[in-house]
């Protein structure tokens, strides 16, 4: 076995490791470099891995402690693994340094060191989501990543925060409740807990038509569960007060990042247990389809109703989710290269939106509704170019990383016709929708502040800056460069 | 019907589920929220020990030589159950410190007052 087939191993393993030494080391600022280390070894391990088995289009499993198959604990790692381990990592060390200032200021000293377990927890948490073969160890990590991700909101004390990680609390354990039951009736089933096993068994009952209607009962509540953690459209209200609410880097991990977990999980459950076939002959993509585009429309009204800027970029989350479940309800393996590439581009994107916000409004003693930020972005330049660009990204302006996912979602459904007219218009109406709240905010940055209004001049954090950088060039490569990550998602597509 | 007697363990299970799902969602009280929480992870449990266990055959535990494993219960699920119970005990753990801090500051555990209190709070 080459060494290189440990890195997925490693790279959870050293967040793992460093979340257990946080709590023994000297205060926050050491905790946060440690939490920099990890997220950064994971980023560059896994961008090795994505450097050898992305061209050479190969996948592999990895046995936990070299004991086989049905004693033993799997990894299973291909280019559409390696592609999204490479883009959490990357995007949590971006939100982190972004969001390093607000959190020395939100959260009281002695707790952050605790905070930085959690991050390390989450990153994790998602890694391993995107790497396990074994389906009771999905479970275990989606509760780990409820609870820190819970703790992360909870880290700015106040009560804002405090009542919205309580409802964020309630949704997430029905959640996962409903996840464990389908996962205890598969098992009952089916007999098996790893992929592989699990495929089989339920290709065979499909086959010979035992035992639909538990099958379908399972798929139902899986999907459930996972659309509830993922803020999918009825579930959804509890995800714009616990992102709107808590300190800058959990609002990027969480909008960015958490909430895709459980979709990438979704997904890789799709193609490698149930497989897609199974899944459309079930009609669970069709429920899933309308719900997609219900939170597409649902989440950009909202978007347009809220005056305070954080909440109303993460309404525009609940939108941009709804992107995501409409590719995978078309039930095509093209339509989920779009929803793939679709979490690519808005964890690139939205973690920049709501770390530009918060360093919008630092000079306007952080009041983050948007009328008392008129001309924010003359204090801070980069802050407010950072904010346009993610802004016309989420818009669908050509060049930009939407417009790519929007072109590829459109062609998607080009094979179903009644799916291609109500995508169409969705489409086109949602990105009216996105104009209407994104151009009046991006407006109200750049227009010069009336007397009195002007705040003061705000230095550049280097680690802002660095992390805005980042993501804008991110922003700009998935916009034109996209082809090559859209065949590397579909060469890992078809290995799953 | 006669199924649902043959698979009592099962169907008891289920209905607990059911009543520990509407009390999460639906109770006002928090503390009673997270008991409904319980009794819906409970529910899962007892649904899997029963799936595990086999009438007339032994404890997995090798007492001795090996003998034959068509003799023995299914351990799987005893394992899923006993990692269930720490990840729900932590999260019970988690609820109730939740809750606590919330007690204190706003000195009910109604949640709509809760909220209430906290929206008022935030209009000032």
């Amino acid at each position: 076995m080459p060494f290189i087939y440990n890195f997925p191993f490693f790279s959870i393993f050293i967040c793992m490791i460093s979340g257990i030494v946080t709590p023994l080391l000297k205060n926050g600022k050491w905790a946060y470099r440690l939490s920099l280390f990890a997220s950064g070894a994971g980023f560059v391990l896994s961008g090795i891995l994505l450097g050898r088995i992305g061209p050479n289009n190969e996948s592999f499993s990895f046995m936990m402690g070299h004991f086989p198959a049905p004693w033993g604990n799997e990894l299973s790692v291909g280019p559409l693994e390696a592609v999204l381990a490479t883009t959490v990592c990357l995007v949590m060390l971006m939100a982190l340094l972004g969001g390093s200032r607000d959190i020395f200021e939100d959260v009281l000293p002695e707790k952050q060191k605790l905070y930085f377990i959690m991050m390390d927890e989450i990153l994790a948490a998602l890694l391993a989501l995107t790497y396990t073969n074994d389906i009771f160890t999905a479970y275990v990590f989606i509760e780990i990543s409820t609870i820190a991700a819970c703790a992360i909101v909870m880290a700015k004390d106040s009560s804002d925060t405090m009542v919205a990680t309580m409802r964020y609390l309630i949704m997430s354990l029905l959640g996962s409740g409903l996840v464990l039951i389908g996962i205890v009736l598969l098992y009952c089933i089916t007999g098996h807990l790893l992929f592989p096993n699990l495929q089989l068994r339920v290709l065979d009952l499909a086959s010979t038509g035992q035992y639909t209607m538990p099958l379908t009962v399972v798929v139902g509540l899986i999907v459930m569960g996972l659309g509830i953690k993922s803020a999918m459209f009825p579930f959804h209200l509890w995800l714009p007060p616990a992102h709107g609410s808590a300190t800058t880097a959990s609002s990027s991990v969480l909008s960015g990042l958490v909430v895709k977990g459980y979709i990438i999980l979704m997904i890789r459950l799709f193609y490698k247990v149930f497989t897609i076939e199974v899944i459309r002959e079930l009609r669970v993509t069709n429920m899933i389809f309308l719900f997609g585009l219900a939170g597409m429309i649902i989440g950009s009204v909202g978007a347009i109703k809220e005056g305070h800027i954080k909440r109303m970029l993460a309404y525009s989350s609940v939108a941009q989710l709804g992107y995501v479940f409409m590719g995978i309800g078309l039930g095509t393996d093209i339509g989920i290269v779009a929803a793939c590439f679709q979490i690519l581009v808005h964890a690139c994107t939205k973690p920049m939106l709501f770390s530009c916000a918060s360093a919008l409004s630092a000079g306007r003693h952080h009041n983050k509704k948007l009328h008392a930020l008129r001309g924010a972005a003359y204090e801070n330049k980069l802050a407010g170019v950072g904010f346009t660009v993610g802004a016309l990204s989420m818009i669908g302006i050509p060049l930009f990383a939407g417009f790519a996912a929007k072109v590829l979602f459109a062609s998607a459904t080009m094979a179903q016709p009644v799916k291609m007219w109500m995508t169409l218009l969705t489409l086109a109406l949602s990105t009216v929708l996105n104009a209407l709240y994104y151009i009046p905010a991006v407006t109200v940055l750049w227009s010069r502040p009336e007397e009195g209004e002007a705040g003061e001049k705000v230095l550049v954090h280097p680690a802002f800056a660095v992390s805005t950088v980042v993501f804008i060039t991110a922003v700009f490569f998935l916009g034109i460069c996209y082809q090559p990550v859209v065949t590397l998602i579909q060469n890992g597509l078809a290995l799953l | 019907m006669e199924h649902l007697l043959i698979n009592h363990y099962e169907t008891a299970a289920v209905i607990l589920f059911g009543i520990g799902f509407l009390n999460l969602l639906l109770q006002n009280n928090l503390v009673k929220k997270v008991i409904g929480f319980g009794i819906m992870d409970s529910a899962v449990y007892l649904f899997l020990a029963s799936q595990g266990y086999i009438v007339g055959r032994l404890a997995p535990i090798l007492v001795g030589e090996v003998a034959n494993a068509a003799d023995y219960i299914n351990p799987i699920p005893a394992g899923l159950v006993l990692t269930g119970i720490v990840v729900s005990v932590s999260v019970t753990a988690f609820s109730l410190a939740l809750i606590q801090r919330l007690y204190q500051k706003y000195k009910t555990v109604n949640f709509d007052e809760i909220v209430q209190l906290a929206r008022q709070k935030g209009d000032e």
